[in-house]
Parts: C-alpha cells; structure tokens; sequence
C-alpha cells in the first residue's frame, strides 16, 4: 500500500537526519507540538526559519563586505541565527554559528568569511532536508495516511 | 561541577500551603501570559508551548511593547492598557533596545505590576547573568531552546495565592558567584508588532518536580 511505503520512507529519512546530526532533540519538541489541532505547526515554524534566515544570511553578507566592519552588528545577527536554529533543532546550523562567533571576538575578517559559507552551506543543507521531509509528510496526508510527524 | 538548566528562587507561601487548593486554581483560571522575544520563530514557538498548556497568549517582540501592552511605558497607570489580567511575563534576555533584564527591574519597580511573576530566557547559560535576574525578583531562568517540560513547571508561578513552597536545588549560588560580568546585548532595532491571541483549553498538567537539564556551559572567560 502506497501510505505505508510511504510512512517507511518517511520513519528512516527522519532517523537519517538525527543520525547525520543536522536535526536534535529540539525538532522533536516541535514534532510534539503538532496536532489535529494546530497541524501545520511544525511546516509554520520550519518556514518562519528558512525566511530568518536568509534575510539574517544576506545581513550578513553585507556587513563583511563593508570597508568598516562592524563586529558587534556581526556578532548580533549570528546570535539571532544561532537562537533561530537551536529553536528548531538544527545542530549542524547552530554549532557553524557558534564557532562564527568565536571568529568575531577575534574581529578576523577572512576566517569570518569562511564561517558565514559554513554557516550558509548548512543552512542550506538543512533547508533540503526539511523540505524533503515535509514533503513526504504531504504526500502521506494526501494519499490518506495520518501525519506521522 | 554539575550545572543546572533552570533556576527556582525559595518563595515562601503567602496563603496557603495546601496544594489541593492550589491545584483547584490551576483548573479554573484561564492563565494569561504575556510573552516577549524578538525572535519570530521564538515568538512562535513560545506561544504554542503556552498555548498546549491551556494559557492565553500574548506574544510582543520587545520590552517596550511589553511595557505599552502593560500601560507602563513612561507614564505609570495604574490599569494594566488592554484590561487584561497578566499572570506571568516570559521574556528572553537577550533583545535590542531594552533587554529582558531592563524590563524585569521595570517591572519589579511598579507598585502595580511587581506581583507579576516574571520568568527569564536565555540561550546562555552564565552563573553571573542568572544571579542577577533572580536577584533582581525573577522566578525562575530558563536556557533556550524551551522545552514543553521547562512550560509545564511555570504553571506553578502562575497564581498568587497558590504558591507552593520550592526548595531551593543545587549549589549555594554564592559559593559559585562568577566574578567576571556578561556582554550587553547587540542592538539592531525592531519594530513593534503585538499579537492577542486566545488559546484553546486544555487539561492542565500536574507540576513536575524540578529536574535538572544537562547544562551546556558558556561561562566567559
């Protein structure tokens, strides 16, 4: 039966991401805040962090290329970056923050660089992930099956 | 040393010590709290762990919308601004403009609004920066990310003729005072969005006792 194929495919693309380590504990939490109540919960969150994101990534783009970079403004947006994604449970995302920052207090523009194409390739690597995951929860809905977030 | 997630202060009862009574408040009072981070997705998420614990939210991205939702800002009135009774304020620590610490000594600084528990988060967990809200009259400092677990315990600050006696965990926060102090926090503005919303009721849950969370530690050097 296609759901249950489906909700297979599902169950072991879920335990990939935690064992890969691109989701934690936290995205979990969020799973359990879903309900038939409230079942968009978890694409609602997910979607508020993408969008987050790629404005706080852009942020960041622009004050490295300054002529004067402003380390605190720096250190801010990767703060907020790091809390958006520990929020949500994407460790690979928030621990590329958390080394960014160490960068900062070192006001070391090139090995800034580098963490800001860290932070972003996992970013989008966890983007992928997510979306392929929620869509597979779509398709499971759609053919019938109860949301197995 | 083992360091704890959350921090409870010893509150003295100021009515009753009969926790039945206390657990008969929890079923009939729709709690209401106000809750403050800049974070949209915080923000999200803060409200539904509130709103799965039967609360009524109002969620506001700033001290300062804290403060006006409150009818505090600059002039003192003495009516909270919407009429609505606010139970317990949640507000992270770290915001642009007025942090959640500057908020808190706000709060504890009005003859009207000083009774209101007021809980800190933070995603830092620094003894120093603990110390000082408690100190300051929060209840109680959560480190972020906030769980369903870290919701459920605040139901107990939440009335004030039902609070239950805590004993104090841990270590002797004056032995393990850090003498170093915390950065400020950084200050990109926001603009101020407040957002009321009702939430759907639900069965209460009991008051877990208060369990210790593996700590991630980041004290300053």
């Amino acid at each position: 039966m296609e759901v249950d194929q489906l909700q297979r495919t599902f169950h072991d693309y879920h335990a990939s991401l935690f064992n890969e380590g691109f989701l934690d504990e936290q995205f979990v939490q969020l799973q359990q805040l879903q309900d038939e109540s409230n079942p968009g919960f978890v694409v609602e969150v997910v979607s508020l962090f993408f969008e987050d994101s790629e404005r706080l990534l852009n942020d960041l783009s622009k004050a490295l290329d300054q002529e004067n970079v402003d380390f605190r403004k720096i250190d801010a947006h990767v703060h907020q970056l790091k809390g958006s994604s520990s929020s949500i449970g994407a460790q690979r995302v928030r621990n590329a923050c958390i080394a960014f920052r160490n960068f900062c207090d070192e006001r070391n523009i090139e090995a800034c660089l580098k963490c800001l194409q860290q932070v972003r390739q996992e970013y989008l690597l966890v983007k992928t992930k997510l979306e392929t995951l929620l869509r597979l929860e779509q398709q499971i809905v759609a053919a019938g099956g109860a949301s197995p977030m | 040393m083992a360091k704890n997630g959350v921090f409870s202060r010893l509150r003295r009862l100021e009515k009753s010590e009969d926790t039945d009574e206390f657990s008969a408040c929890i079923d009939s009072h729709e709690v209401h709290v106000l809750a403050v981070d800049d974070s949209l997705v915080d923000r999200k998420v803060i409200e539904r762990l509130l709103k799965i614990t039967a609360c009524k939210v109002t969620a506001v991205d700033s001290g300062r919308s804290a403060l006006q939702f409150l009818g505090l800002d600059e002039e003192e009135t003495s009516v909270g601004f919407h009429g609505l009774k606010v139970d317990l304020i949640i507000t992270d620590y770290c915001m642009p403009g007025m942090t959640g610490y500057e908020l808190l000594k706000k709060i504890k600084g009005s003859s009207t609004f000083r009774e209101i528990p007021v809980v800190i988060m933070s995603s830092e967990n620094v003894l120093a920066r603990i110390d000082r809200c408690l100190e300051e009259g929060a209840e109680d400092f959560i480190v972020k990310p906030v769980k369903l677990s870290d919701v459920k315990r605040l139901k107990n600050y939440m009335f004030g003729e039902g609070r239950v006696q805590r004993q104090e965990r841990g270590f002797n926060k004056r032995k393990l005072q850090e003498t170093c102090d915390v950065s400020p926090s950084p200050s990109p503005p926001s603009s101020p969005s407040p957002d009321d919303t009702l939430s759907s009721p639900s069965s209460p849950s009991s008051s877990l006792p208060f369990s210790p969370r593996s700590s991630r530690q980041s004290i300053p050097p």
